[in-house]
């Protein structure tokens, strides 16, 4: 274990926010199709891998601005979240939970191996000198495609809040999700809101993902890095918790980056492995309770 | 209004509903009394198409509703209340209040729905902020009942209105409900409480075991000495 000076450690923790944000991104797609639809979509993943790909290959294909390209990956993998749960999760909503699962993982599968044989495995980036550039606060080095991602990931987040809580349409999500029989009774179409639902949370993914590509690298798999984090951040919030999502994906990202300073290398998702564990076993329905919202 | 013709109900293997048929008519309080597990809900379900009937048809102003999706249903005005309340926790009574004008119709004329159901239930008026998971069963009862009447019910189905309710509210919802009904809201009620749903309804039909085994005008039930050995313990 390193003991860590004070700068190390305001970096740190400067840098895990910032990472915390696209979790907390991430975590908000998976935690909002979990809370409406009761599935864990294991090809959620997959999904951030697009949404990732779409931003490299619209850059470099035609010059789109990796940040511009927003505007594509989130139509995108709305709809294609859309297609998804109407042709492939509608069939399977009233299964056992086992057969849920292993239609998301398998679909994951089909689409990370498409991807590999399409795109091949090589690790790719987004070179653009902009990109590499950074801000200097005392001590602190602030990544500038990291602020960025901070940024919009808060940004989106707020507007999907808004969504959810002040439309019709977002108020239909939420009552589906809390009561599902009671949704049905006030003329609400669940299958169209689970249709939504997982556009929504398709779109939420697909977005971290463009806005992580500017700072990681992009290879079929990479979206297992970001999702398997989320899936921590989820449980940890309360599975199907919007603020349980926000505030975990921003602790669980201190967590990561501050462990990485106390510990080597291969050592640094240590930590939230062991809070993940310590909250299945003490706090299974999370920090801040299950579905409050 | 509403007419059910021969209808079986299937869970799984198991058979619930056997051959039912019964009616409603406008402006009538119809009421289905029998003991639990009777297929009383099972009824109320199919109707509005959360389960799916084997046999037979359901038919609601002269046409047949039996394939159309639940909220299709609730769009014509056949509304239920579902046992147990089933409103939304975690959020205000308002909000609940809004979500029962979700669908278009009722949308537009949310505010004024609005008022009405403030001058049946003047409780829900002074609790808008509050959560309605931390209302009292009695007052939850009231939201359901509101959040019903939002959607501009034709035909509103009452599941066991009076279930886990203190006494002295449970009286509150029967004379919410008559005055329902007295606005022009035609009710089908369901009811484990014998006494009251009779004595309240015009006409009665008795559930066992999945069959209609008696039927009539309430008055003339509530005086069948097989219902007060049965039913009411007299």
């Amino acid at each position: 274990m390193n003991f860590p000076g004070l700068p190390l450690l305001l970096q740190s923790i400067v840098s895990g926010i910032l990472m915390g944000g696209v979790y907390s991104l991430v975590a908000i797609g998976l935690t909002l199709i979990f809370g409406v639809m009761q599935i864990i979509n294991f090809a959620h993943g997959s999904l951030m891998m697009l949404g990732m790909f779409t931003t490299y290959w619209l850059y470099v294909l035609m010059g789109v601005d990796p940040y511009l390209s927003l505007l594509f990956s989130i139509p995108i993998c709305f709809v294609l979240g859309l297609l998804i749960e109407r042709f492939l999760i509608t069939p399977v909503l009233d299964a056992p939970a086992h057969n849920q699962l292993l239609l998301t993982l398998g679909l994951s599968l089909f689409i990370e191996n498409l991807a590999l044989f399409l795109w091949s495995p090589n690790f790719r980036t987004l070179d653009i000198p902009y990109l590499q550039t950074a801000v200097t606060v005392g001590t602190v080095m602030i990544s500038f495609p990291k602020l960025v991602a901070f940024f919009f990931a808060l940004l989106l987040t707020a507007f999907l809040y808004y969504f959810l809580k002040n439309t019709d349409l977002g108020k239909a999500i939420r009552a589906a999700s809390m009561e599902r029989e009671g949704a049905l009774t006030v003329g609400i179409n669940l299958r169209w809101v689970y249709c939504l639902a997982f556009g929504i949370g398709t779109a939420c993914v697909g977005a971290a993902g463009t806005l992580s590509a500017p700072f990681f690298y992009v290879n079929p798999s990479v979206g297992g890095i970001f999702v398997i984090t989320a899936y921590v951040v989820v449980v940890f919030g309360g599975m199907g918790n919007f603020i349980g999502a926000l505030v975990g994906g921003l602790i669980i990202g201190v967590a990561e980056s501050v462990g990485a300073a106390f510990f080597p290398g291969q050592l640094k998702k240590f930590i939230i492995y062991f809070i993940f564990i310590l909250i299945l076993l003490f706090k299974p329905e999370g920090i801040f309770g299950r579905r409050s919202e | 209004m509403l007419s059910i013709k021969d209808l079986d109900v299937h869970y799984d293997d198991v058979q619930v509903l056997h051959g039912v048929t019964m009616e409603v008519r406008a402006t009538e309080i119809v009421t289905i009394v029998g003991a639990n597990g009777a297929g009383k809900t099972t009824l109320l379900k199919t109707i509005t198409s959360i389960h799916r009937s084997s046999k037979g048809q359901i038919w609601f102003e002269g046409e047949r509703i039996d394939h159309l999706s639940p909220h299709h249903i609730v769009d014509r005005g056949l509304i239920r209340i579902p046992e147990g309340r089933k409103i939304f926790p975690t959020m205000s009574v308002l909000e609940n209040l809004e979500l029962g004008s979700y669908l278009p119709k009722a949308k537009a004329l949310r505010s004024e729905s609005m008022g009405k159901v403030f001058d049946l239930f003047p409780r829900l008026r002074e609790r808008t902020r509050q959560l309605a998971g931390t209302l009292s069963g009695g007052e939850q009862q009231m939201l359901a009942i509101g959040r019903g009447l939002m959607t501009l019910p034709r035909l509103l189905m009452l599941d066991e209105p009076s279930l886990g309710i203190a006494p002295l509210l449970v009286r509150e919802i029967f004379r919410t409900i008559r005055e329902v009904n007295h606005q022009g809201t035609t009710l089908l009620l369901v009811e484990q409480n014998v006494f009251n749903a009779l004595d309240m309804a015009h006409r009665g039909y008795v559930l066992e075991n999945g069959k209609i085994v008696l039927q009539g005008e309430a008055h003339d039930l509530l005086g069948n000495e097989y219902i007060k050995e049965s039913y009411l313990g007299i």
